[in-house]
């Protein structure tokens, strides 16, 4: 297979069109190294095989499981849906599913550079309360569902996606803050940016979860679920607004000049030339950003949200199946939030390429 | 003058958009600040840093320093940040070592291994690091044998479902005369290849580097053994019938965590190596060899000065990551600094002072490193003309 795809890449150069095989026996210390990487492969094959085929379970009981030293696939049949969509109500549960996917397709579509523009912006902003009403239900003949009751995936991207595209505007504003000729108004944006980041989420997380209800008036109470984006807003913030400043930086000041000449004020400049032209330099590491942020929303577990991680999490402590499936569960999200990450970080590459300007 | 021309002078509108900024963040803090005391006074919770001088009146399951359950809440917490430095520096030395190989292997000539790195790269960025510590733990606790079969991983070293247990050193006696045996060669070696860097810069004549450092580093340590009573013995485990006695036991949990931030770290450490490598053009190679330097030098003196610039602040990015990250510890029980201090939340009921204190903690090392990068980033970066 590994023999094909060299093959192919052969073809765009030349030069080692003579013996592809070269590359994997050229000389002695190289053929070690094959043999040691085939020898790798062999193993893990054979490992991932047994385990997941020969030795598994397919069909049948707990008690089939016990005995068996292979994956336990009735396990993930029988808990795929509360690992994916937590304690929603389980006849309701084709609404989160359907938001999702509706968000996934979104998500793709938003994806194509070609379809930028203010249509697609409309189109989020008809979307997004749709999905809401969906989840929450409570009009048009849906049950309502309060949010203490969602979970699984559906939370994991929500938690993500409202929080980046919230945490967008209020990093762009404490970027330019931060490269504000006013002191105050700077030293006010680098004590926030530095102190975010100087801590690690999760004592955002705690501050959130444990002492945002001590800061708000008596009788004022504000959603466990609503706290944590809250919390994860703030934090995306002050990592988007780094990002922000480093295009900000990256732009020559003849823009700047360029546009003062031109009789443009401030506000003017800033986001009719300057922005634009910085933003589009920074969307592949805000990707990337994004892609972290997906994985950084599992640590709302420690706060006891149920996203995606902790109902696979909660799943293992089912009495049926306490202490017989404790690695699939697990494996199985590894696997989605593979997937998810990997689909990201490719985009975010194809973007890297497609923005990339000047000589190489 | 009327309001309205005031407004129209830049000094005035930019002086009054400041204070009006730092009113409002002033007048919300301290409606916050008003409410909290509020609250606190009406949940009757004390305030103020007094209980760190009580007794703390839980077990720590891993001290690093002598701790009963009756010390005060202060040495808890001490134990709780010395279990954070424990296992992030061990992570950050493992990780750079394993970090670094993957990387230089990424770029092997070899498609099998650098496709096999590749994976291993992928595999640990695309999956969250708190979901590893949950699968590393459960590995150790459900699929690994009991103490009574457990596995020999290398001479000395036993792996089961109750961690690690490895052969630890005592020392008897001069623990602290080898410690600073071994600072003093360091610091000599380094003032040596200062000496010798400013010889060849002034007078263009090389002296020996690296057999005369080697020389300083070893010569301290000798000295030591030969005045002062240095003696410790390895303490091997051994394997009975229904434990392990001897060594030195490192619990599943500090195991799990060690692995994952481990294993997360050098990954990004394996991007980083790789992409300061192949930042350097291919024409500084050409170009020091057209100088007459050989391959060494060509790559001390051309190739790894500007790898460097390239590395360095991301890798000190990635070793803060590092610490940040080992407060996921909570997740899967070690103690370290977040975990104590959240079982002090709950036994004191006092939720912001301890919450105050880890994150100060956390942010004197980040902002000490943070400091330091852009120190180092001022020397680096490229300038451009001032306005």
């Amino acid at each position: 297979m590994s023999e094909q795809s060299a093959m192919a890449s052969d073809m765009a150069s030349p030069r080692r069109q003579s013996g592809s095989l070269k590359a994997y026996f050229g000389t002695a210390g190289n053929s070690a190294v094959t043999l040691i990487c085939l020898a790798v492969f062999a193993l893990a094959a054979k490992a991932a095989i047994s385990w997941l085929l020969v030795n598994a379970v397919f069909t049948g009981t707990p008690e089939d499981c016990k005995v068996a030293s292979g994956a336990c696939w009735p396990y993930l049949a029988d808990k795929l849906r509360y690992m994916l969509f937590g304690i929603y109500p389980f006849d309701e549960q084709w609404r989160p599913l359907t938001a999702t996917l509706l968000f996934i397709a979104a998500m793709a579509v938003s994806g194509i550079p070609r379809l930028w523009g203010r249509a697609l912006i409309a189109g989020w902003i008809v979307l997004l309360p749709l999905l809401f009403v969906l989840m929450a239900g409570g009009v048009f003949g849906l049950t309502s569902v309060p949010t203490s009751q969602w979970g699984g995936l559906p939370l994991s991207f929500m938690l993500t996606f409202v929080g980046l595209v919230l945490a967008l505007p209020l990093g762009i504003l404490l970027a330019l803050a931060r490269l504000s000729n006013l002191p105050a108004i700077r030293i006010l944006a680098i004590t926030f940016i530095e102190l975010v980041r100087g801590v690690p989420l999760i004592s955002i997380l705690f501050m959130a979860s444990v002492m945002l209800p001590l800061f708000m008036p008596e009788g004022v109470t504000i959603d466990k679920l609503l706290r944590a984006q809250v919390a994860i807003i703030l934090f995306a913030a002050a990592y988007i607004a780094e990002i922000v400043r480093a295009g900000l930086q990256a732009l020559p000041r003849g823009q700047t000049e360029a546009a003062q000449a031109l009789g443009l004020h401030y506000w003017q400049y800033t986001f009719l030339v300057i922005i634009p032209q910085a933003l589009k330099t920074v969307i592949p590491p805000l990707v990337s950003l994004f892609i972290g942020f997906f994985q950084d929303t599992t640590l709302v577990t420690i706060v006891g949200l149920l996203d995606f991680l902790n109902t696979v999490r909660t799943a293992l402590r089912d009495p049926n199946w306490q202490g017989i499936a404790v690695l699939e569960g697990y494996l199985f999200a590894a696997v989605v939030y593979f997937v998810f990450s990997a689909l990201m970080g490719a985009y975010s590459r194809f973007l890297e390429k497609r923005f990339r300007v000047g000589h190489d | 003058m009327s309001p309205i021309v005031l407004l129209r002078n830049r000094r005035v509108r930019e002086l009054a958009y400041q204070v009006i900024c730092v009113a409002a963040v002033v007048a919300v803090g301290w409606y916050l600040l008003s409410n909290a005391l509020a609250n606190l006074a009406k949940q009757d919770i004390a305030t103020g840093f007094g209980y760190l001088g009580r007794e703390a009146g839980f077990v720590i399951s891993e001290t690093p320093i002598a701790y009963e359950p009756s010390d005060s809440y202060a040495r808890a917490l001490l134990v709780g940040l010395l279990n954070t430095i424990k296992v992030a520096l061990l992570a950050i030395v493992f990780s750079t070592v394993i970090g670094t190989l993957v990387g230089i292997a990424r770029l092997s000539s070899n498609p099998l291994l650098s496709r096999l790195m590749l994976f291993y790269v992928e595999a640990l960025r695309n999956v969250p690091l708190l979901l590893y510590l949950f699968l590393w733990y459960s590995v150790i606790i459900f699929t690994l044998p009991p103490v009574r079969q457990a596995i020999t991983l290398l001479p000395g070293v036993y792996v089961s479902n109750s961690g690690l247990v490895v052969p630890a050193i005592i020392w008897n006696s001069g623990f602290w005369v080898a410690v600073a045996a071994v600072a003093i060669g360091i610091a000599a070696a380094v003032i040596w290849f200062k000496v010798v860097r400013h010889r060849r810069i002034t007078t263009g004549k090389a002296l020996p580097g690296w057999p005369v450092a080697l020389a300083l580093l070893v010569l301290p340590v000798v000295v030591a053994a030969l005045l002062f009573d240095i003696s410790g013995e390895v303490d091997w485990p051994i394997l009975g019938k229904f434990r392990l006695t001897g060594g030195a036991h490192l619990k599943p949990e500090f195991v799990a965590l060690l692995v994952g931030l481990t294993l997360s770290a050098s990954a990004s450490v394996a991007e980083i190596v790789r992409s300061g490598i192949l930042a350097i053009r291919k024409g500084q190679r050409e170009a020091a060899k057209s100088l007459g330097l050989s391959d060494g030098q060509a790559m001390r003196l051309v190739i790894l000065p500007q790898a460097l610039r390239v590395i360095v602040p991301p890798l000190t990015n990635v070793y803060v990551t590092t610490f940040k990250n080992s407060s996921l510890a909570i997740a899967i029980g070690y103690p370290d600094l977040v975990m104590v201090s959240n079982t002090i939340m709950n036994q004191t009921g006092q939720a912001i002072e301890p919450i105050a204190l880890f994150m100060l903690t956390y942010l004197i090392l980040s902002l000490a490193t943070s400091a330091l990068m852009n120190w180092y980033n001022g020397h680096v970066a490229l300038r451009e003309r001032q306005p």
